[in-house]
Parts: structure tokens; C-alpha cells; sequence
């Protein structure tokens, strides 16, 4: 077995060993599968990125597993491709994913479920790292798939709760939406290039003479599947419900890596979107408005998992903006710190929740820093670099999305630049809000669950630590430098070239303007942030409902649907339809043996009279025509 | 009138009589025995006509209905002798509830 596919197969063992034989070996089982396989699997992506880099790094590593299908003359091949992008993909995959799963043997400790929770976990990171290693777009799709089936699984993980189960749903069917465009694009791409290899789609649109096809609907095609993978407007409604899931599991899918996949796909088929122009302009629209709207709902977020969802849909419609203005490489940079510091915040909240017992209400929180100053520290560090206060990784990429979505030759402009740049300051805004309600400010705290609080155990604050240390240093290892070769940064408007300092300066400056506005109105409690919702009612009325999207997609969508369902497939077609036909013959049967049950009198004489009738009648027919 | 004709006629007035038995007859022995009578009607008539062809199958048809005759009757007579010891009575009339 080559290595790329040693890397995948790892956590696909752990699936197995888990699920199947987990609930019988007992813990000390499970956590070494769980936690050992992904180690092993990292350990595996290192050395295969230490060959790549002793290859010069240009040469991609690329094996073959199995051959799928052959039809005709194509052939579907299982096969990896292993280059610098797939490498940082599948390092932070690998990385972050086991430091998560390290995590959890802290946070799921008393679940009674504990293997089949590892065994999902593991699930999802073969499927996970099946999309980002897969060379054909097919596999990639696979993959695709099946980290969404993960992610079903795991956010239904308590199903006895039904509005967890519900979410789960809601995530499934919402991504289904999107993969039916992934699907089409892949159909497009199939029937004008005949191929699904992403290099050679990549090959085919570098070439002297373009396909006979529009890049840019291809690209809107899989835009609209990573709008569903990746949450964005219109498809990002199951993200904030994506939370009921353990906390863990939100912060490895729902923010470190299966819902930058779309991210990873676009910048993956960079040399499609390079000449579809249209499509990165729509990329880049919908992406600065999904991450102005989402921080203006994490504003007024009570929730701190669901603050922290809110902030996960805004910084990927960062990387979409990063995409959408041509600057892939930067893209990838920002989801590469992203990882880190939204992995921290994320498994902080755990680490936060399970001080408090259950408790997710920033209300009802406060003073938790001199109680869990492990935890304290590291979210403070991480909220720092989501802030993007230099020198955090947050500040370095983020400063560079802004830079491109200003001066960038294949569509920036300042209008982007604008909203992404106020969006930027609301970010600062709502995650110095959450840590001041939550750690600063004096405690509101109930008095039982003031009494429970008591800091995680190592293995959480271990990996809290860690995950700190990445995103305050992470931003200095240069991705779109390493990645230049493959993912070349657009050209930079000449004029515009002498703003980038005083923007860089502006960057920092709001940042801090966001930490300020923050001390000033939550620096000492509620009370002012209350005030200030009553005086502007609607305003807060509208952000805490969401802009009322589910409202409208119920209206629009699911009462139609249930009513069509209800009245026409159930009232008509199920219940009229097949049960009438059915239940209608069976009553006619029933009706004529009634009548005909009437003939037998139990008198034998008259049975012996009608036997001889019917001879007799036998015998005029027969006369007659025989 | 030949003696095949005379015999056929002979076996139609048989299973005449036996039919007309069971009809309106409504002891049930009486009426076992002329469904016997309505039996033999029918075979007379299959020996007549084995005759007259000059064939033997008819001969051996009636050898077998025989055996079924003595089988059937030998079944019929214990039920009408469980009926009779049960309702007291050989009238059918009176045996009328034992209908499905």
C-alpha cells in the first residue's frame, strides 16, 4: 500500500475497529483507535510532504489506489494527488483533526456512546481527507458526501433530543440543495473535457485554445455546491443549528475543516475560475455579504456556540472574497489560520461548557477568568487573532484578503474593501463582547453552577494550548508564498499600490476601534448592551431573527412542500389513490360473497335442484351450440 | 326397439328415479340409496355402450366406480348415523344449520 493512500485508509481502520468492535474492548480501546489512528495518519502526511518537499515540491506525488470502473476507454481511477495545496489541506486535516480528537477523550469522557462517537469522528476525517486528496473530481464528490453523512451524524449524535435530530436533518437536506449544482458541474466538465482529474481540468483551461464551454457556468455550478458545503448565502441556515452536535465536532466540521471544502475546491480548480470572470465576481459578492451578514447576527448572538457559528459563515465569506478577487493562495491562508484560532475558540467554548456544566448562555456566565485561566488564555489569544491584532495569525491573512479585495486586478474594488473591512471591525466587536460576558465582566452565574465550575482536565487544556500557540504564531509561515508556484497571487492595481501600509494601519486600527466599542459597552456587564437593543428595537428584533431567513425558507419552501405532500402525495395519491383501489376491491369481494352466501340454505334438496339446473342448462347450451 | 335401446332406456329411467329421490325425498337414508339408484343408472348406461362398441374399457370404468361407490357410501353411512344418533331424526330438514 503506497503512503497517500496508507493516509486515508488509517482513519477508515479506526472507523471499522471502533464501530465494530469498540462498544465490546471498552474505553482504553477506543481512545487508543481513536486517537492513535489519526496521529498515525498525520505522522504519514508529514513524511509524504517531507518526500514532496525533497522533490523540489512542484512534482506532486501521485498514486493509484484501485481502479473503479472502466468504461469504454475511460477509466475511473482511485487515485491521490498530493501537491503543496493538497499538503497544507491535508496537514491541518490531520493535524488539527487529531489534536481534536485528543481533545475530546476529555470532553466525551462520560458519554456513554464513546465509540461509536469515535467511530464517526474517524469516519469523517477518511472522508474528509478522501476530498482532499482525491485527484478526480468523483473521488472528491465521494468524499464530499460522506464528510456531509459525518456531519449528520455527529450533529444528530444526541438523537433522543429531537431538535438535535432536527438539525441534523436540516444540515443534510440543505447541503443536498448545493450538490445537486456540484453535480452538474461535474457532469458539464465530464461531457466538453472528458475528464474529472482536477490537473487536468486545470490543464485544459491553461491551454492556447479554451474549451468549447463557459467556465464561468461550470463555476457557478460548483460555487453552488461549496455555498452549501461551506455555508454561505443563500445555503448557510443549517451552520448555526449545526451546533447542537458536541462541542468538539463543531469545532473540527463546523469550523476547522469540512466547511472550508468549498474553499478548498474553488481554489483547487483555480485555473476554471481564472477565466470565469463572471463567477468570481458572483464568488466575491456573495462572499463579503455573507460575512457582513453573519457578523451582524453574531452581534446580538446570546449563544457562545452560536457567536462562534455566526463568526465561522462571515470569516469563510472572508476566504470566498480572497477567492472571488483572484487571490487563492491568500484564501488558503486564511483558512489555514482559521483553523487554528476557530478550533481553539471552539474547543475553549467546550472547555467553557463543560466548567459550567451544559451552561451556553453568555448571560448567564461572567468572571470565568480567574476560575479557568487555562482556558481564559487561550481564548483570549485566539479571539485576539480572529481580530486580526497583529502579530496573530488572524491579523496576517485577514490583512491580505482586505489588501486584494481592494487592489486586486481581477475584480477588487473599494466598495468590497469597504464592507469587508466594516465587517472586520463588527468581528473585533462581537468577539471582544463574548469574551468580556463571558470571562470579564462579574460573574452571573447561578449559584449551583457557580460552585460546579472547575478547570478541563489535561487533555483538553493540553490541546487549548497548542491550538493558542498556532494561532498567535501560524500567520508568520507565509502560505501564499509557498503556494505561489501553484496558486499565483493576482496582479495589483500600479496606482493603487502606495495605499497598503496606510491600510494595513487602518486594518489594525479598527480592529482595536472593535475591542474599544466592546470594553465601552460590555466592559462592565449587560446593562448598556440591554439599553442599547431597547433603543433600537427593529434593529435588534431583526438580527436576533436571523434576518428571518429560516422564517422565509419555511414559507417559501417547506409549507408548500408539506402542504403538496399532505394533500397531494398523502390525501390524494397514497391514501385515495392505492389504499382506495385496494380497500375498494376488497369490499366489492367482501359484497358479492355476502349476496352470494345467500344460496346456501342448508337445505340439500334445493342444493340438488340447482346442481340439476345447472346440468340442465349445460345440456341446452350444449344443443343449441354444439 | 333393439335391446341397447331398451337397456339405455332402462338407465334413464334409473337415474330418473334416483334423482327424483334425493329431490324430494327427505330421509337421508332414502336418499343415500337412491343417489345408489342414480349410480347405477350411469353404469348400466357405460356397459351398454362397452358393449355395443365391443370395447372393454367401459367394463373396467365400472369396476372402478364400484370401489368409489362402496368408499363413498362407506363414508356417508356412519356420517348419517352420527347425524341420526345426535338430532334424534333422519330428516334433512332438520340438519340444515350444519351450512358454512
Amino acid at each position: 500500500m503506497n503512503l497517500l493512500t496508507l493516509i486515508v485508509v488509517l482513519p477508515l481502520a479506526g472507523f471499522l475497529l471502533n464501530g465494530l468492535l469498540g462498544p465490546r474492548f471498552g474505553r482504553p480501546f477506543v481512545t487508543a483507535v481513536g486517537c492513535g489512528l489519526p496521529i498515525l495518519a498525520f505522522l504519514a502526511t508529514v513524511r509524504a510532504f517531507l518526500q514532496l518537499q525533497a522533490g523540489g515540491g512542484d512534482d506532486p506525488l501521485i498514486q493509484t489506489a484501485y481502479t473503479w470502473a472502466t468504461v469504454g476507454d475511460f477509466k475511473f481511477d482511485i487515485a491521490f494527488y498530493f501537491d503543496r495545496l493538497s499538503a497544507v489541506m491535508a496537514l491541518i486535516v490531520t493535524g488539527v483533526g487529531s489534536l481534536i480528537h485528543v481533545y475530546s477523550t476529555g470532553y466525551m469522557k462520560d458519554d456513554p456512546s464513546y465509540a461509536r462517537y469515535f467511530a464517526y469522528l474517524n469516519l469523517f476525517l477518511f472522508f474528509m481527507l478522501l476530498l482532499v486528496l482525491g485527484r478526480s473530481l468523483l473521488v472528491c464528490f465521494v468524499g464530499w458526501e460522506g464528510v456531509g453523512l459525518a456531519s449528520y451524524l455527529l450533529i444528530g449524535f444526541w438523537f433522543e433530543d429531537p431538535a438535535k435530530a432536527a438539525a441534523g436533518k436540516k444540515a443534510f437536506i440543505t447541503n443536498r440543495v448545493g450538490d445537486a449544482g456540484f453535480l452538474l458541474g461535474m457532469f458539464l466538465i465530464y461531457r466538453t473535457l472528458g475528464t474529472l482529474d482536477m490537473d487536468g481540468i486545470n490543464a485544459a483551461f491553461a491551454g492556447p485554445v479554451l474549451p468549447a464551454v463557459s467556465a464561468s457556468l461550470i463555476g457557478v455550478l460548483l460555487f453552488i455546491g461549496a455555498t452549501g458545503k461551506s455555508a454561505q448565502i443563500p445555503l448557510h441556515v443549517w451552520l448555526p443549528d449545526a451546533m447542537a452536535g458536541p462541542t468538539p465536532v463543531s469545532a473540527l466540521i463546523h469550523a476547522a475543516t469540512m466547511v472550508t471544502a468549498g474553499v478548498y475546491l474553488i481554489a483547487r480548480l483555480h485555473g476554471l475560475y481564472e477565466h470565469a470572470p463572471e463567477a468570481s465576481q458572483l464568488i466575491a459578492v456573495v462572499g463579503v455579504a455573507t460575512a457582513f451578514f453573519a457578523a451582524t447576527i453574531a452581534i446580538v448572538q446570546t449563544d457562545i456556540k452560536k457567536v462562534l457559528a455566526y463568526s465561522t459563515i462571515s470569516q469563510l465569506g472572508f476566504m470566498f472574497l480572497a477567492l472571488g478577487v483572484g487571490a487563492y493562495g491568500v484564501a488558503v491562508f486564511h483558512l489555514y489560520t482559521h483553523a487554528f484560532f476557530k478550533a481553539c475558540l471552539f474547543l475553549g467554548a467546550g472547555s467553557v461548557i463543560h466548567a459550567l456544566g451544559g451552561e451556553q448562555d453568555i448571560r448567564n456566565m461572567g468572571g470565568l477568568a480567574k476560575r479557568i485561566p487555562v482556558t481564559f488564555a487561550t481564548f483570549a489569544v485566539a479571539t485576539a487573532a480572529i481580530a486580526g491584532l497583529p502579530p496573530l495569525a488572524g491579523f496576517f491573512s485577514k490583512d491580505e484578503i482586505l489588501w486584494f479585495a481592494f487592489a486586486s486586478e481581477s475584480g477588487g474594488s473599494p466598495l468590497l474593501w469597504l464592507v469587508a473591512s466594516g465587517t472586520a471591525l463588527m468581528t473585533a466587536f462581537y468577539m471582544f463582547r463574548l469574551l468580556w460576558l463571558t470571562f470579564l465582566t462579574p460573574s452571573r452565574m447561578s449559584h449551583e453552577v457557580e460552585h460546579h465550575v472547575h478547570e478541563s482536565p489535561l487533555s483538553m487544556t493540553g490541546v487549548l494550548v497548542v491550538l493558542a500557540v498556532l494561532s498567535a504564531v501560524g500567520g508568520f509561515v507565509s502560505i501564499p508564498h509557498f503556494l505561489e508556484h501553484l496558486l499565483p497571487l493576482p496582479g495589483v492595481h500600479h496606482e493603487l499600490e502606495h495605499y497598503e501600509t496606510p491600510l494595513i494601519v487602518l486594518s489594525v486600527v479598527l480592529a482595536l476601534a472593535g475591542l474599544a466599542a466592546a470594553f465601552l459597552i460590555y466592559g462592565k456587564g449587560l446593562a448598556r448592551g440591554e439599553a442599547l437593543a431597547a433603543r433600537f428595537p427593529r434593529l435588534h428584533k431583526l438580527l436576533s431573527g436571523k434576518y428571518y431567513v429560516d422564517e422565509l425558507y419555511e414559507n417559501l419552501l417547506g409549507k408548500p412542500l408539506n402542504w403538496i405532500s399532505e394533500r397531494v402525495f398523502l390525501g390524494l395519491g397514497d391514501r385515495f389513490l392505492i389504499d382506495g383501489s385496494l380497500n375498494g376491491m376488497a369490499s366489492l369481494a367482501q359484497r358479492a360473497a355476502g349476496r352470494l352466501s345467500r344460496v346456501e340454505t342448508g337445505n340439500l334438496q334445493f342444493y340438488v335442484l340447482l346442481a340439476v339446473l345447472g346440468v340442465i342448462a349445460c345440456l341446452a347450451w350444449i344443443w343449441r351450440n354444439g | 326397439m333393439d335391446r341397447t335401446q331398451l337397456l339405455l332406456a332402462l338407465s334413464v329411467a334409473l337415474f330418473a328415479i334416483g334423482l327424483t329421490g334425493v329431490m324430494i325425498r327427505r330421509n337421508a337414508l332414502v336418499m343415500l340409496m337412491c343417489m345408489e339408484l342414480m349410480l347405477n343408472g350411469v353404469i348400466l348406461s357405460l356397459v351398454t355402450f362397452s358393449e355395443q362398441t365391443a370395447t372393454l374399457s367401459g367394463a373396467v370404468l365400472v369396476f372402478l366406480i364400484f370401489v368409489v361407490a362402496a368408499a363413498e357410501i362407506a363414508i356417508a353411512i356412519p356420517i348419517v348415523l352420527l347425524l341420526a344418533r345426535q338430532r334424534r331424526t333422519l330428516d334433512v330438514g332438520a340438519y340444515g344449520d350444519l351450512k358454512g
